[in-house]
């Protein structure tokens, strides 16, 4: 196991109250395993990743632990965590596009962050792994803004893992890119485990489709909790949560017309989290509610590395 | 890169052509003769002599003419770099009686404007994030930005002059020396130019630390520098950088404001009766000296214009956005 997240809580404060966006998380990620994280928006996909490497001002950890190839996360001490960010757990922002310096020649600006963190850039190692994901050379001499969104992107995942760190988080890396870019990003993404840049990932989404081609593991989340986590294809082909199930059955499949069939959605929305309802959070939306989902579902290990937080699955 | 100054170089032009021409049509259209000012300061009451003396002026001043030559002759003149002859100093030329009042003006807007510029944004910078800073020193930066120059001055010059006593509060130097290069009158000098100086200082360090201090929090919340925290980036770095980028708007600032910084100057030097330019302008009023009037004013355009010409210069080696914009690929 190379990170284990324990009943993890990690709650936002704001002038009505606490949110509890992570209300007890529990996972954990094996050695080279790519986990893909999926929900929908407000679902803590994001905080959950956030946590790992760097809370905002306005999270606090209420609980649980995290621990990364044996050594605990110090993931509320900002200064701590310092010593473990880049090196152990690394980052591929949402904001790839932007999160350049554009008044620095991009050269420049990986040796100062190399330096600053005591590292000596390693010119040769640097160009090969650009060369890996299609980047010239020439790009180093350039500033961020003669490069294209790919190319800033893929710039920016090169960046972020040439410290080989053990964790990597990549979080809504594809979301703004056309298809085929996203591909290309998914096969970086896979290169860099089988080169050994990386040894684990986590890949946030809300896209169930494509994750499903990439991650070994699909964790779904709800509501700040874990629903269901099982291997990608056992996700796909055999979910045992309704809302799972519910996800799935909302995803347009290609080559299908649906002209007798409007696609549907799940009806509702997530409750808030500010004061969230006893018992099973999804209770007011799903179709097979019953009795005992008054009170909250505990996660079972149905089948071998399948979890799932639901009386009736 | 040719392409953009050039285009620069040809608005900078225009300017040039209507402040030289407004600059001319003003006092010519200001109420009042200086032909008849002038004889009449001549004290002469045979009205032969006051009939020749006028024509003679008139002649002398090419006020005969008709307007378009008057104006032609201004361009031509002013291209030899004849500025015309003084009618309050008759019969110094004008260009002599500014080489005398420019170097006191320079002195006095020079070091106010940058060293402002520099520490203002220094101290805007350092202030940002530190919540005690912030809250104590940054509203007197608000006091001082929104008082008028002159006010600020006469403050100064109340407090530290007539109370105190540190300070005089009138001249260039004392009126009991002639300039002469000895360390008593350069210290006299010096004296006599740090309350002006500092009226200057104070008003424009005030404006410059709140903008900087807007700018880097808003550079720190930015996705670059989120990126470098979450990479375990000392804030050393980041603010380093946070810093770079948030000058470059100061920069666009200091151009902006410098016209309003040179009159601030010229009003400060008359509180202070600064033998500057300033005061120049004062006298010419009073005396209504066409030319000393014309001559000053142009020499402040040309300043800004050249001040603004070097600050557009100075943005293209610190930005390299706008670098890219010239070679249209943001056309």
């Amino acid at each position: 196991m190379s990170l284990q997240v324990s009943e993890l809580k990690v709650h936002y404060r704001t002038l009505k109250g606490d949110v509890r966006a992570l209300d007890g998380m529990s996972f954990g990620l094996g050695d080279g395993e790519i986990l893909g994280l999926v929900g929908e928006s407000g679902c803590g996909k994001s905080t959950l990743g956030k946590s790992l490497i760097r809370m905002d001002g306005r999270m606090r950890r209420v609980g649980g632990t995290v621990v990364l190839d044996g050594r605990e996360l110090p993931i509320d001490d900002d200064r701590a965590m310092n010593e473990f960010r880049f090196r152990e757990v690394s980052l591929i922002p949402q904001y790839a596009m932007s999160a350049l310096n554009p008044t620095r020649k991009i050269r420049r600006m990986v040796t100062e962050l190399l330096r600053s963190r005591g590292a000596a850039l390693d010119l040769a190692e640097l160009e090969r792994r650009m060369a890996q994901v299609g980047l010239p050379a020439e790009v180093l001499d350039r500033y961020p803004i003669e490069l294209s969104g790919g190319m800033k992107q893929r710039m920016v995942m090169v960046i972020s893992t040439l410290l080989d760190p053990s964790l990597l988080i990549a979080d809504e890396v594809t979301s703004a890119l056309d298809v085929s870019t996203q591909k290309a990003v998914a096969r970086a993404l896979l290169g860099f485990r089988e080169s050994g840049y990386v040894k684990s990932m986590i890949f946030v989404t809300h896209d169930l489709a494509l994750t499903h081609h990439i991650a070994d593991t699909i964790m779904v989340m709800y509501a700040g909790r874990l629903a269901e986590k099982a291997p990608a294809d056992v996700i796909v082909k055999a979910p045992r949560h309704p809302y799972t199930k519910l996800l799935l059955d909302a995803l347009p499949e290609v080559g299908v017309r649906y002209a007798d069939r409007r696609l549907e959605g799940i009806a509702g929305s997530p409750p808030s989290l500010l004061n969230p309802p006893a018992g099973c959070r999804f209770r007011d939306r799903c179709p097979i509610a019953g009795e005992e989902c008054a009170e909250d579902p505990p996660v079972a290990e149905l089948a071998p590395d399948h979890h799932v937080a639901c009386w009736k699955a | 890169m040719r392409r953009y100054f050039g285009r620069k170089l040809l608005i900078y032009g225009l300017t040039f052509f209507v402040a030289v021409t407004v600059n001319w049509m003003i006092p010519r259209f200001m109420p009042g003769d200086p032909v008849a000012s002038m004889v009449a300061r001549a004290n002469v009451t045979k009205p032969e002599a006051v009939e020749a003396m006028r024509a003679y002026y008139t002649n002398l001043f090419g006020l005969d003419q008709p307007l378009w030559q008057q104006y032609l002759n201004f361009w031509g003149a002013l291209l030899r770099g004849d500025f015309g002859v003084s009618i309050w100093l008759f019969p110094t030329p004008v260009s002599d009686v500014i080489t005398t009042a420019v170097p006191y003006t320079l002195a006095l807007i020079v070091p106010s404007v940058l060293l402002s510029w520099v520490v203002g944004n220094r101290f805007g910078a350092y202030a940002a994030r530190r919540k005690l800073l912030d809250n104590t020193v940054l509203p007197v930066g608000y006091v001082l930005t929104a008082m008028p120059y002159m006010w600020l001055a006469v403050l100064l010059a109340w407090a530290f002059g007539v109370i105190l006593g540190w300070f005089p509060v009138a001249g260039g130097y004392s009126f009991s020396m002639r300039p002469n290069w000895s360390w008593t009158f350069l210290l006299d000098l010096l004296h006599h130019w740090t309350l002006p100086f500092l009226s200057l200082f104070l008003v424009a360090l005030g404006g410059w630390a709140i903008g900087m201090r807007n700018m880097i929090i808003y550079e720190l919340e930015s996705d670059y520098s989120n990126y470098l925290s979450a990479l375990g980036a000392p804030s050393r770095l980041i603010r380093r950088y946070a810093f770079r980028n948030a000058v470059l708007p100061q920069i666009t600032g200091l151009a902006l404001q410098l016209g309003v910084l040179v009159a601030g100057a010229l009003v400060t030097e008359i509180v202070f009766a600064y033998p500057g330019l300033g005061s120049l302008i004062l006298k010419a009023i009073q005396n209504k000296d066409f030319f000393l009037l014309q001559g000053t004013f142009l020499f402040i355009v040309l300043g800004v214009l050249i001040a603004n010409f070097i600050i557009d210069i100075v943005y293209v080696v610190v930005d390299p956005r706008t670098r890219a914009g010239m070679a249209g690929a943001q056309a």
